[in-house]
């Protein structure tokens, strides 16, 4: 018998082995494993899971299709509210969504919900068929950025008919997916690719290397190039630097950068043509996980690291399970640091950076405690690179080149309750929208912007 | 993938090369850049436009050999294809922008080496635009000069540096600047454009000569988007990224030196590769990198 107040344990890569490489860290259930966690689940009257879920995913209802057997009816079910179950089931932060509200979790631990939608997920991308093309009726709409917004935006879409094409600055298509989260947290091969390959076989269109707002604009979608309607899902990627001294010194990167490299430009790897610094001692400032994407990278790319973040391991923002693994892996916290200088040598190389102590004092407006300053606390913690992960706002080349399109004090696109910008039939969702968020509910957001479309297209061209 | 209409040798080791790439021709204006990738694993290359035709769909492009990625792109003939091709990027020059205020100025343009091919396109536009500008064209020697045919249809005046005296005035662009100046010409408006020690000088001797100039950075960059930041230039105490905000800043403002120190960054990385591309199987040490018997 199982002891029903524990999960049944997920496999992992051995941490001393997987500190030394880029493969995923989480095994996943096999089909034995999830049978017997999805036995665990109390199939609540009231689930409070699904309220607990962004996006209200039926979940005691998939979890009984894993109890029989019916894996690829659990994952059809998980469909009908998440375009991306592989990725949101990898990456989604279910301490605090989902998994927070289990009734299990009072006595025990929490049915582990975001592992059994991974494993539909992965089940069906092996077993299912391929996707037939859909038919269109011809109605042309435009998706900007290709990220978890703008897949979800064009995955409904399409299957409403649509005709549906996704623009991307970059040379591949995925978005945060793909030059954010690092492969050993989400596999590009294996999972992105599938996802954007069935989009493709649907019918959907992606073209790359198309910066909207330079080499086009929103207004020349909508008057020259026939887009009836326009979806803006063009994420946060502006990074954030601290404004300290040092901070033009060699050796200092954003977490973008660093991650854009490594994982874009598959820089880990032994013969790439993009370069990636080898760092022997990194500090990564930030505590959420993008911070922990960072330091997990660096760990495998050799170096000793140490994250820096101003207050506790309590207000640490990112996923337990992501902080767990990078202890595992070797990263040192030094909590409530905070950085005032880099040092350079005199090549402009970084050689350290000074910190100052904190402690944590009243709740801010956030709701977390404030970190007070500890004065004359400073000490100088010896690193070669630094990178700042303390967030990213987005990107204003969209907002700048577009007629009509509004802002908040943020860039971040205004929206009304249908996700429609101040622009009429140009709609936006995702981290455009909210500032960075979750993948999931920018996943939503690509959903709930799809519903509007089609309303507002139903409307304006009398079908 | 984007087809490579022309390719034509400037030099031993500068490249032009003509590409279809539709979705830039339309668009792009000069001072703005493109991103390159050769192949499927090739990295980034921001490289700045040197031509475009909007009729024919085609963007040109110059590139000098200096590490591997650019050795293979050189490699490259009419009929090949260049795998990622993105653009246009950053600003236009801002007297295309502003040309109200500059039509009836005085304009001198300073080009250095292969970065005369940037500057080709602006005092092109401003010939079309009925404007002719000063061009200084500055090269290590002769050998290295690019484009001076072209140059001298649309300039008013193209005056030659070599750093040997190989070709034109033996000395470096400052001193015709200087000399320029003495001889009684005005200028409202610099346009420099080429290494950044160049600029820096150039930027020096300008303030002295109270002259407003414009350099364009050319910085190390990943996305060319505004993503990465890597490519961040402190102008005026001010941090700002080439790739959006540029690529041309007020060279009196610019921090030139940390520029400087902040290109060396993957110098060293960038020669092995190109030497480990260059030699093949050949090689055999010297790198001080791979560990061979010359090393």
């Amino acid at each position: 018998m199982i002891d029903l107040t524990k999960k049944i344990p997920v496999k992992e890569q051995e941490p001393k082995l997987r500190a030394l490489n880029f493969e995923e860290v989480c095994l996943g259930y096999t089909a034995e494993e999830a049978k017997l966690e999805a036995t665990r689940c109390l199939d609540c009257k009231n689930p409070l899971c699904v309220k607990g879920c962004p996006v209200q995913i039926n979940i005691p209802s998939f979890i009984k299709e894993i109890k029989n057997d019916n894996f690829l009816n659990a994952y059809e079910i998980i469909k009908r509210d998440s375009s991306l179950p592989a990725i949101c089931g990898r990456v989604c932060p279910q301490e605090t969504q989902c998994e927070s509200k289990c009734v299990r979790g009072i006595k025990g631990e929490a049915i582990n919900i975001g592992k059994l939608e991974r494993f539909c997920a992965d089940f069906a991308l092996e077993n299912s068929q391929k996707p037939q093309k859909q038919k269109t009726n011809g109605i042309k709409v435009a998706v900007v950025g290709s990220g978890p917004a703008g897949l979800a935006c064009a995955g409904d879409l399409i299957n409403l008919g649509y005709e549906v094409t996704v623009f991307e600055a970059l040379h591949e298509f995925g978005g945060v997916l793909v030059y954010g989260i690092p492969e050993f947290r989400l596999p590009k091969q294996k999972i992105v690719k599938k996802e954007i390959e069935n989009l493709r076989l649907k019918g959907v269109n992606f073209v790359k290397n198309v910066v909207v707002g330079k080499s086009v604009t929103i207004d020349e979608l909508l008057s020259e190039e026939g887009f009836s309607a326009v979806f803006i899902g063009t994420g946060a990627g502006l990074p954030t630097f601290m404004n300290v001294k040092g901070e033009g010194l060699n050796g200092v990167f954003s977490a973008n950068e660093y991650l854009t490299r490594s994982n874009l430009m598959g820089a880990f790897l032994k013969d790439s043509a993009t370069p990636i610094k080898k760092s022997k001692k990194v500090v990564v400032v930030g505590g959420g996980n993008v911070a922990m994407d960072s330091a997990r990278t660096a760990v495998r790319l050799g170096a000793e690291v140490h994250v820096v973040y101003r207050r506790g391991e309590e207000e640490l923002p990112a996923r337990r399970e992501e902080i767990e693994h990078a202890k595992e892996e070797g990263v040192i916290f030094n909590l409530l640091n905070n950085p005032v200088e880099i040092l350079g040598d005199e090549n402009g190389n970084v050689c350290g950076v000074k910190v100052i102590k904190m402690k944590l004092g009243e709740p801010d407006q956030s709701g977390r405690r404030k970190p007070i300053e500890l004065q004359g606390s400073e000490f100088v913690i010896d690193a070669d690179t630094v990178i700042m992960a303390i967030g990213t706002c987005s990107n204003p080349l969209i907002s700048n080149s577009t007629s009509g399109l509004q802002t908040n004090y943020k860039k971040c696109l205004l929206v009304d309750e249908r996700l429609m910008t101040t622009k009429d039939g140009v709609f936006a969702g995702g981290d455009a929208v909210t500032g960075s968020a979750t993948v999931i509910l920018a996943m939503g957001a690509g959903k709930k912007a799809t519903k509007s479309i089609d309303e507002y297209l139903k409307n304006k061209l009398n079908i | 993938m984007y087809e490579i209409l022309d390719s034509r040798q400037l030099t031993e080791n500068i490249v032009e090369l003509k590409i279809l790439a539709p979705w830039v021709a339309k668009k792009c204006l000069p001072g703005q850049f493109v991103i390159i990738r050769t192949s499927d694993d090739g990295e980034r290359i921001p490289l700045t436009i040197s031509d475009y035709d909007r009729t024919e769909k085609s963007v040109s492009i110059v590139v000098q050999v200096v590490g591997a990625s650019s050795h293979k792109l050189a490699k490259l003939k009419k009929g090949d294809f260049i795998h990622d091709f993105v653009g246009p990027l950053g600003n236009p020059s801002e007297i295309i922008l502003k040309f109200d205020e500059f039509k009836d100025k005085n304009m001198l343009f300073v080009a250095g080496g292969v970065d005369t091919a940037p500057v080709y396109p602006q005092v092109k536009w401003l010939f079309e635009n009925g404007n002719k500008a000063d061009v200084i064209v500055g090269a290590r020697n002769k050998d290295l000069l690019i484009l001076t045919e072209e140059m001298q249809k649309v300039a008013n005046q193209l005056y030659i540096c070599t750093d040997d005296g190989s070709f034109g005035f033996g000395g470096r662009v400052t001193e015709m600047i200087n000399s320029l100046v003495k001889l009684g010409k005005k200028y409202d408006l610099c346009v420099a454009i080429g290494p950044v020690i160049m600029m820096k000088f150039v930027s020096l001797l300008t303030k002295t000569l109270s002259i407003p100039t414009i350099v364009s950075m050319n910085p190390i960059m990943v996305d060319g988007t505004g993503m990465c930041g890597a490519c961040r230039v402190t102008v005026g105490g001010e941090v700002k990224f080439a790739c959006v905000d540029g690529p041309e800043f007020d060279g009196h403002l610019v921090d030139f030196d940390e520029a400087m120190k902040r290109q060396t960054l993957y110098k060293t990385f960038e020669g092995r590769a190109y030497l480990k591309e260059k030699e093949g199987d050949s090689h055999h040490g010297g790198c001080g990198f791979c560990g061979g018997e010359n090393d």
